[in-house]
């Protein structure tokens, strides 16, 4: 048997050519009509469903020999699957990698958009679990995409009024509802409501994969991102009331970490690169020093 | 580039090879060989191959020892090594009536042309476990005939000649056959596709789901017309050639339900049909899938609305098992970003109910003392 | 031409390095479209047969096989060079149908037919839209064109040479027509400019 040199070998960045042209041209009518999600022959990887396939493919489909990758999840870059997915790339592409989310060129990320500012030509890869931001409202496609051919998105400001009607304010904390260039209704995937304003207008270029229902979707540069609101109740992003605890950073989103089972806890930067940067420039949070090792 | 990781790497490094120390086992035990699950094992690596919907038993083996006797694990990677695989070319249909037979039953005729053939089946064995099992015990050779070569008739071919059953139906000359795995999933499906699709679903969920149909959920009277087992020949054109040439030979299951149907609007009363084909042996797969098939249909025939085995999009949507074990199992990943926000949200909603509560109690207090 | 000098042409001038030549013109594509009316200039990776220039056969060679369907505008359907070329290199299969067309590519851009004969998706799969090709003479030296839209940071001006007639007509109807709609890439030796179906173009700068 030879599987084993056939297994062996494996085209640049893992996905054969005519998958990669398949889902460039998906990607491409994606950022011609933003917002809208365009179905793709979602190829399976060898990483499961529901893992980051969808990005793992839109980031093979674009990633070349100059680029320099930054993997990041829940803001981090040493959680577990962020560490694989970098480590998958390293391995079929032997692509540059960072931690540095200034020096990446693509930036793949699970639950955020990082804190540092993000600059023309760098691309944000989202890995999307549901695409459908009707999904809960209409669990059918037939349904929803009728929905969105005919802009008729009353039933996302019904559910959301009802939020109000019945607690007095929003009650969705993350994949909060956007409308994109005032066109379509669009899941920003499951990153808290915080990261929302980073999306408006932003210079990078916003791709979308969902591996598992098999869409790609997109947010050009410079293209309005608005979180769905009302007037009497407007958009509101999470505050938290102090800064992180080794950085001393504001106006960022932070981890809650347990430090021991009498409730005491500290918050830390979810951004694990913007905290690291900070220390480095001297900033210094007041629990500095007493960080709980990462477990092995 | 040097990346620093604070544990993650290490970790994952660790976890493997503690996982591939468990999938040894006991070291003093002979390692198992891939022949040995070929042919000891085959109904096990028939369902990888079918779910995994690529027919190598060898690879198929290996994927269960890989996955240390996990179906759906073995499944994905099996999966996950066919995506990458170069498509040459697509055969043409199969023709299962020159089908060479193992197994062939019928339970709508006693007897029929071809004959009834029980073959390698566990129907009427008597389950009690064989210690003789335990040991490699001397087993003895089958009986065996020459077989009968040219083509068996199918039960549907049979009904046919009376026009009691629909017929085939013509596909548009333009129709081009569906391949879920490299187009986009789209609803309503057609029925080739949605055959493609059943085809690789999980056995479990069809056999649930057909079950449920003769439990009333979508009730479609089905006979099993006919079950076969054997191997046939795959054949694709070459058009340098102008005919087609066989490359090889595989092994599947198909089975062809016949259902009473009363007639509607447009048919009029006669059989209709559902149709299951797997790689391999397996027929539970085969019978399950060929249930689901018509209850699928209820659109098509003008039939009433009322189960879920009749819901197109819940079905197809959910049968894939290496899609649901997926996003069942991302649940493991961290959402500790998300779960965050929740916490803020859970919080701020008990302390606005706490302080409604208190200030209802208040009020509760002051009429008392008004009282 | 004897067939012998068609098929030798046919064969030669593909990408010498396919999965990094596409991958880097992939990219000016994308940045082409997600930025409109930003010149990307890439490198002759393809020697097509004139009169299809470099750029095109490029872009060609990047996004087109089998599953997309080509239309060709007369000058180039006529050349059986160029259709040789293409289906060598892409396996793309030819259409005479607008409307059945994935790709359409035009040598000459002042014969185009209307924008709308090509297929503009529907409301419920907008994405299945024609996205045009055409060579032009050159990517400046025209007339002063303004962009605004997504992508476009304020706005953004060109000034293209060898545009179809009447083509601001027909881009105000295409893009009337959002979500439905064409997506254009101008084309010269120099380089391409993007102008996906959410771009407004006015005259002036």
């Amino acid at each position: 048997m030879n599987t084993h040199a056939q297994l062996a070998t494996y085209n640049f960045a893992y996905l054969d050519e005519q998958t990669k042209r398949m889902i460039r041209r998906a990607i491409l009518k994606a950022i011609a009509i933003p917002g809208y999600q365009v179905p793709f022959a979602s190829r399976e990887m060898p990483m499961p469903y529901g893992w980051g396939t969808g990005g793992v493919q839109v980031t093979a489909s674009v990633l070349g020999p100059d680029d320099t990758l930054k993997v990041i999840d829940q803001g981090a870059d040493d959680t577990t699957n962020a560490v694989s997915i970098r480590a998958f790339f390293q391995k079929v592409a032997n692509v540059a990698v960072t931690t540095s989310t200034a020096e990446a060129t693509i930036i793949q990320t699970r639950h955020r958009i990082p804190e540092e500012t993000l600059k023309e030509g760098q691309i944000l890869v989202y890995q999307v679990p549901i695409p459908e931001p009707l999904r809960f409202l209409e669990p059918r496609e037939t349904e929803t995409r009728k929905m969105h051919a005919l802009e008729e998105y009353g039933l996302m400001h019904v559910k959301l009024y009802e939020d109000i009607a019945k607690n007095g304010h929003i009650a969705t904390t993350y994949a909060y509802p956007v409308k994109v260039e005032g066109r379509y209704v669009m899941d920003p995937s499951p990153t808290p409501k915080f990261d929302n304003p980073k999306m408006h207008r932003s210079e990078a270029l916003q791709l979308f994969g969902a591996g598992r229902e098999k869409r790609i979707y997109a947010v050009p540069p410079y293209t309005d991102v608005v979180s769905l609101d009302f007037e009497d109740h407007p958009f509101e992003i999470q505050k938290f009331d102090e800064p992180c605890a080794l950085c001393g950073a504001r106006n960022v989103y932070l981890d809650e970490v347990i430090l021991n089972d009498k409730g005491g806890r500290m918050f830390v930067c979810s951004d694990t690169d913007h905290c690291e940067k900070r220390r480095a420039e001297g900033h210094v949070g007041h629990l500095a020093g007493e960080a709980p090792e990462t477990a092995q | 580039m040097y990346v620093a990781v604070k544990g993650g790497e290490a970790a994952i490094s660790n976890a493997h090879q503690l996982l591939a120390d468990r999938r040894r086992g006991d070291r003093s035990v002979p390692a198992m060989t891939i022949e040995q699950i070929v042919e000891q094992l085959g109904l096990a690596v028939d369902r990888i191959m079918s779910e995994g919907s690529l027919y190598d038993k060898e690879l198929a083996a290996l994927a269960f020892k890989q996955a240390r006797g996990d179906m759906i694990e073995a499944i994905f990677l099996l999966r996950a090594y066919r995506t990458t695989l170069p498509r040459f070319g697509y055969s043409n249909p199969i023709d299962t009536g020159d089908m060479l037979i193992e197994r062939r039953i019928s339970a709508t005729y006693k007897d029929l042309p071809g004959g009834q053939l029980l073959g390698p089946t566990f129907d009427y064995t008597h389950r009690l476990l064989d210690p003789q099992l335990k040991g490699d015990e001397v087993v003895d050779e089958p009986q065996s005939r020459d077989a009968e070569t040219g083509h068996t008739p199918r039960v549907s071919e049979i009904l046919d000649q009376e026009g009691l059953i629909e017929g085939d139906g013509e596909l548009p000359d333009d129709h081009r056959t569906g391949d879920l795995t490299r187009e986009p999933m789209e609803f309503p499906m057609t029925r080739d596709t949605r055959l493609q699709a059943l085809s690789r679903g999980d056995e479990g969920f069809l056999l649930a789901l057909a079950y449920s149909t003769q439990r009333g959920y979508a009730r479609s009277h089905p006979f099993a017309g006919e079950i076969r087992i054997g191997e046939v020949e795959v054949e694709i054109d070459v058009p340098e050639l102008g005919f087609a040439v066989s490359i090889g030979r595989i092994r599947v299951t198909e089975c062809q339900m016949v259902n009473q149907f009363k007639g509607s609007a447009k048919p009029p009363p006669q059989f209709t049909r559902g149709y299951g084909l797997v790689f391999g042996q397996s027929e539970r797969k085969a019978m399950s899938m060929s249930m689901v098939d018509r209850t699928l249909r209820a659109t098509e025939l003008g039939e009433d609305l009322t189960a879920p085995a009749q819901d197109e999009e819940f079905v197809i949507s959910h049968s894939d098992n290496v899609q649901a074990t997926g996003f069942v199992e991302h649940l493991k990943l961290p959402h500790y970003v998300d779960f965050q926000a929740e916490l803020d949200l859970v919080r701020r909603m008990r302390s606005e109910f706490d302080a409604r509560q208190d200030g209802a109690e208040e009020q509760g207090d002051n009429l008392e003392a008004a009282e | 031409m004897t067939a012998q000098a068609t098929h030798s042409s046919a064969f030669q001038g593909g990408f010498a390095n396919p999965v990094f030549d596409g991958q880097s013109v992939f990219r000016q594509v994308m940045n082409a479209l997600a930025r409109p009316g930003m010149k990307t200039a890439f490198d002759g990776l393809t020697e097509p047969p004139s009169p299809l220039i470099a750029t095109v056969g490029s872009i060609a060679a990047t996004l087109f096989d089998h599953d997309t369907k080509i239309w060709l505008d007369p000058v180039l359907s006529r050349n059986e060079a160029v259709a040789g070329w293409l289906t060598f290199h892409t396996s793309a299969p030819m259409t005479r149908q607008t409307l059945d067309a994935d790709f359409a590519v035009l040598a000459d851009g002042t014969a185009m037919p209307s924008l709308e004969s090509f297929a503009q998706g529907t409301q419920e799969y907008p994405d299945r839209s024609t996205t045009l090709i055409i060579q032009i003479e050159a990517l400046e030296g025209g007339r002063d064109l303004r962009l605004t839209g997504p992508g476009i940071k304020d706005f953004q001006t060109i000034a293209p040479q060898g545009l179809p007639e009447h083509f601001l007509e027909q881009w105000a109807g295409n893009r009337s027509r959002f979500p439905r709609g064409v997506d254009i890439i101008l084309a010269a030796g120099e380089g391409i400019i993007g102008l996906p179906r959410t771009v407004k173009i006015e005259i002036g700068s």
